[in-house]
Parts: structure tokens; C-alpha cells; sequence
């Protein structure tokens, strides 16, 4: 069990009020974490003890940063037991794993004829690279469909994923309804018709204890500013043997061996897919971050969350009649995330009176614009949570829910 | 006031307007048809103008996907440009975006045109300008393109 009210105080911003003395509640997570002082802190003492290019310097500070920077890619790699820190590649996040990925390996696989596949609950970062890649090669591009309480039609995947299927890609997470997607037995499919696999693990790596092992995934992508690290930084997990047999993204400073005039040999991995001077301070931040939720157990955050989502699930139920709320009913099949709508009242709407009693929601399509389509809207209120927030702050948003739902409804004004 | 200062958000003119749009139809043979789209949120609008031989609004149609602030400033809009010549709204369009800036010359300026100014409490709500602005970029773009 998490002592919520203890580690509250080991995030500034929570205290903070807004609106003339409003206490925040944040309940935005999904879109960005709030970060814990020791965080802050290891970034404080990178640029105030030892800031310093890595890999190069024969002084002192380099030798501490690297140092510093290298043990972070190693607790990012134990963080997802990625076996090695070699298969832990340091993106800025999700998107720019996804990318990598598409621009390396896929330009270098995905042939003509062949299929790649999706699910209906992708963020447009695991969407888009797809399409684009798809229309270059002259691929497929197949779309697992939701079901209607948003969850996976795995009787679709079973058929949809054959012999042209080269490329499985899947959120573990959807970042706009809230539902776990089963992407074990996924992959499982896909390996048996002897395809790669991709899980984009935004809405999962920062809430669920996520082992790329036990998946057996070729790609994981994730943010660090979504589980408590700055923004800035993410990692990309890639199996050893797919890694070995892949091209550089970027090219340049770093992740070269030799250079002459007409030639260059690349660097060892992981260096080969970090061109450039790397993100420095911002990855040990990350190591931190992953420190703070490694002290906390990750078991013991999803158990909050989920306890916390059940709280959440049954106190909507008391304006049921007037929203519409997505998603699947369980709690142990969702993450934090309550997304919903009002037939009447638009998202944004909702968004600002909530604002000014001090809570943070995000509304929009959250970048899953055919998903939130398909719900037939154009946009939803989604409110996120974390490890950080209590049944207090739900009793809140409902509250606050209830008073925008009067002053709409009520022909205020 | 029944919550913290959001009665000079939702006037009652933007509310009155959000549940009836003005001039809700699609017009089949538009002189200016012009389209919006706010791509962090999804909303949605879509204008047409007529216009008669003197080069006056006729007619206006309004169609849109969007919240109170959105929907009110495009319903606002079509009340505004009626009668009037091109040059006419852009000078409008001129003012209203001066307005939306915190400009009170340009808002004293408005007083004539119907309930935009109404709009103007949008400005203590600084995610929301763009919500109010949409309907009128629309029409910009769409009388750009038709001179």
C-alpha cells in the first residue's frame, strides 16, 4: 500500500495553489507526470557538480557525468528488464522512439505486399509512422477495431494478423479511453507468423510493472516525462539480435567508429542511435525518476491506481445519467485514465470550469483522433491519475463535474 | 456570480448564442466558402457567404462542431457581416482580433457589430482566445482566397 499523503509531499507543484487559493488537483497525468524533488534535484547537481560531455573528456567532470549517465541507461534498462543497458536506446520519447523505428528498421524490412498492423486505440505517434512507411513501401496497413466498450477485438487480431504480417505495432495502454490492451497475446500471434512487434508503452511503463522479457516484444517505447523524469528524454528498448541487424537513424558526432572524408564505420550500440551530444542531464534525471518508482514498487503503484480508478468508476456513477464515460467497466483492465463526454456540455467547456476550481483535466482528442471519431464526438474530458492523487481529489472532480453540469444545464448565466 | 469569475467567460449572449446558432444552414451556392479546424482540440467550423450584386453579405451559413466559445463567436460572426462589403469585414475581422488582444479602443469600436463584443471576457481566459478566433481565421482565409 502506497502512504499517498507522505509521498505527495515529495512533489512541489502539488502543493501549489492556483485561482486565488484553489488547491491543484492534477489530473493530468496521462498528458505529463509531476515530478518528485529528487528529480529536480539530480539535475540540480548535474549542472551545479559535474556538467560535462559525455564519452570524450579525459577530465575529471566527464568522467562523473558519464558515469552518471551511463548508470541511468542502466536503471532504465533494469526498469523494463532489458537484459542489457546496449538495448536501451535514449530518444527524447515515445514519438521519436516510434520514429526511430520506422525510419530504421522499417525502411530496411517493410517490403511491398506486406502488412503491418495496428490497433484502433493508437495514439497518432504509433499511427502516423505506420501510414507513412506503408505508403513508401507500397504495405498494408491493418487496423485491429475496438469493441464497444473500447476494448480489443481479439477475434479480429486472430484473423487479421497471417503470413504478410511483418510488423505487429500496440499500445500496451490507450492514452484516450483508459483500456489495457493485451499485447502479450498479441505479440504471441505475431511471433507465430514470425512478425517484429512494437508496443508503445507511454500509458503502461510509468504505471504497471512492464517486463520486455515476459513480453517478448522486438521495440518498446516509452516517455520519461510521463513517469515522474523530465521532458526531454525517453528510452527505447530494442532486442539485442533485431538491434545488431539495424541501420542508424540519425547520423553524425557519437554514433560513429571512424571517419574519413569518403567513409565513416558506426559506433558500438547503443552509441550507434545517439547521434550528437545526448540529452545528458535529463537521462540521469530519468534515473532517478525510475529510482523513486523502483523505492515505491511498481506493483504498488498499479494496485493504487486501480483501487483509485474503482473509486472513480463508482463515483461517476452518480451523474451516469447525464455523461457518458468510456471505457471498460473493470478497473483491473484500464489505467488511471476516466474518459467522458456530454451530449450537451462541449469538453473544452467542462475543461475551464474545472480549471478554475483549481482541477486539471486534459479534453481534446487526445491525439487519437480516429478513436474518439469512432465514439462519435469530437473530443472527450479525460482526467488522468497517478500514484500521487487520492479519492479526495475524485470526490473533487465530481463535485466540480456536478456544478459545471448545474451552470450549463441550468441556463446560467 | 455562481463560479469564480466564470460569468465573464460565458456571458449570457455567448450562452444564448451556443443554444441557438444563428443562421444554422448550409448555403448551396456560396460566393465564399471557407473551412476551420483546430487540430489540438477537433473543432470545427464551416462558413459560406452569399453575396448580393453590389458586393454586400446576402446571405450567411454556419455550420460547426465546437464548444460554447467557438459556437457563440461564429453564430456572432454571421450576425455581424450581414449587409456588409468585403472590405467592410476585414476591417471588422481587424478590430475583433485587435479586441481579442486586450486593445479597449478597438472593443468601444465594436459596439456596433451585433454581440461580438460580448467576446471580449474571452481574454481572461487565455487557453480560450483561439476558440473565439477560429470562425473569424476561417473567414479570412476563405475571403483571401475569393480576391
Amino acid at each position: 500500500m502506497l502512504d499517498v499523503r507522505k509521498l505527495r509531499e515529495d512533489f512541489p507543484v502539488l502543493s501549489k495553489t492556483v485561482y486565488d487559493g484553489k488547491p491543484l488537483v492534477w489530473l493530468d497525468s496521462a498528458a505529463t507526470s509531476q515530478k518528485p524533488r529528487q528529480v529536480i534535484q539530480a539535475l540540480v547537481d548535474y549542472y551545479e557538480g559535474y556538467n560535462a560531455n559525455v564519452h570524450r573528456g579525459v577530465h575529471a567532470l566527464s568522467v562523473e557525468s558519464t558515469y552518471r549517465y551511463e548508470g541511468a541507461r542502466q536503471k532504465v534498462a533494469d526498469f523494463v528488464n532489458a537484459g542489457s543497458a546496449e538495448s536501451l536506446i535514449w530518444t527524447r520519447n515515445t514519438t521519436e522512439g516510434i520514429n526511430l523505428v520506422a525510419a530504421s528498421w522499417g525502411e530496411d524490412n517493410i517490403k511491398r505486399g506486406d502488412e503491418i498492423v495496428v490497433t484502433a486505440m493508437e495514439h497518432h505517434s504509433n499511427l502516423v509512422p505506420w501510414q507513412r512507411v506503408a505508403r513508401k513501401k507500397d504495405a498494408k496497413l491493418r487496423v485491429i477495431p475496438a469493441l464497444e466498450d473500447q476494448t480489443l477485438d481479439m477475434e479480429a487480431a486472430e484473423r487479421m494478423i497471417g503470413p504478410r504480417t511483418k510488423l505487429l505495432a500496440a499500445s500496451q495502454a490507450s492514452n484516450a479511453v483508459g483500456t489495457i490492451i493485451p499485447v502479450k497475446e498479441l505479440i504471441g500471434m505475431a511471433r507465430d507468423v514470425g512478425a517484429a512487434t512494437l508496443v508503445d508503452g507511454a500509458q503502461s511503463v510509468p504505471h504497471m510493472p512492464v517486463d520486455v522479457q515476459d513480453l517478448g516484444c522486438d521495440f518498446l517505447a516509452f516517455s520519461g516525462h510521463k513517469m515522474l523524469g523530465p521532458t526531454g528524454i525517453g528510452g527505447l528498448y530494442v532486442k539485442r539480435e533485431t538491434l545488431e541487424r539495424m541501420n542508424p537513424f540519425l547520423t553524425g558526432g557519437e554514433m560513429v567508429l571512424s571517419v574519413s572524408y569518403e567513409d565513416a564505420s558506426w559506433n558500438e550500440l547503443p552509441m550507434r542511435f545517439e547521434a550528437g551530444t545526448p540529452n545528458i542531464a535529463d537521462a540521469i534525471g530519468l534515473g532517478a525518476a525510475v529510482d523513486y518508482l523502483q523505492a515505491v514498487g511498481m506493483d504498488n503503484v498499479r494496485e493504487h491506481e486501480i483501487q483509485l480508478t474503482a473509486y472513480a468508476l463508482e463515483a461517476f456513477k452518480e451523474i451516469e445519467e447525464e455523461l457518458d464515460v468510456y471505457g471498460p467497466k473493470d478497473a483491473a483492465r484500464r489505467g488511471g485514465i476516466v474518459s467522458f463526454h456530454h451530449p450537451d456540455v462541449h469538453p473544452h467547456d467542462l475543461g475551464t470550469v474545472l480549471d478554475r476550481r483549481g482541477i486539471a483535466i486534459r479534453t481534446g482528442h487526445h491525439c487519437a483522433m480516429p478513436l474518439v471519431q469512432g465514439l462519435g464526438v469530437v473530443a472527450t474530458a479525460r482526467a488522468s491519475m497517478y500514484l500521487y492523487n487520492t479519492e479526495e481529489e475524485v470526490d473533487a472532480l465530481i463535485d466540480a463535474l456536478k456544478e459545471a453540469l448545474r451552470y450549463f444545464g441550468n441556463g446560467a448565466g | 456570480m455562481a463560479l469564480d469569475r466564470l460569468d465573464e467567460l460565458y456571458r449570457d449572449a455567448i450562452l444564448d448564442h451556443r443554444r441557438n446558432p444563428r443562421n444554422s444552414a448550409i448555403l448551396l451556392d456560396p460566393d465564399i466558402a471557407c473551412h476551420a479546424l483546430n487540430p489540438f482540440c477537433g473543432d470545427e467550423i464551416r462558413m459560406q457567404l452569399a453575396l448580393d450584386a453590389g458586393g454586400r453579405v446576402r446571405r450567411v451559413g454556419l455550420q460547426g462542431e465546437g464548444c460554447s466559445i467557438n459556437v457563440a463567436a461564429g453564430s456572432m460572426l454571421t450576425e455581424a457581416v450581414m449587409g456588409k462589403t468585403l472590405d467592410d469585414i476585414r476591417a471588422l475581422a481587424d478590430l475583433f482580433r485587435r479586441m481579442m488582444r486586450g486593445d479597449a479602443r478597438a472593443e468601444a469600436m465594436l459596439e456596433g457589430a451585433g454581440d461580438l463584443p460580448s467576446l471580449a471576457g474571452v481574454r481572461e481566459f487565455p487557453v480560450r482566445i483561439k476558440c473565439a478566433l477560429l470562425p473569424l481565421s476561417a473567414l479570412s482565409r476563405g475571403i483571401a482566397e475569393y480576391c
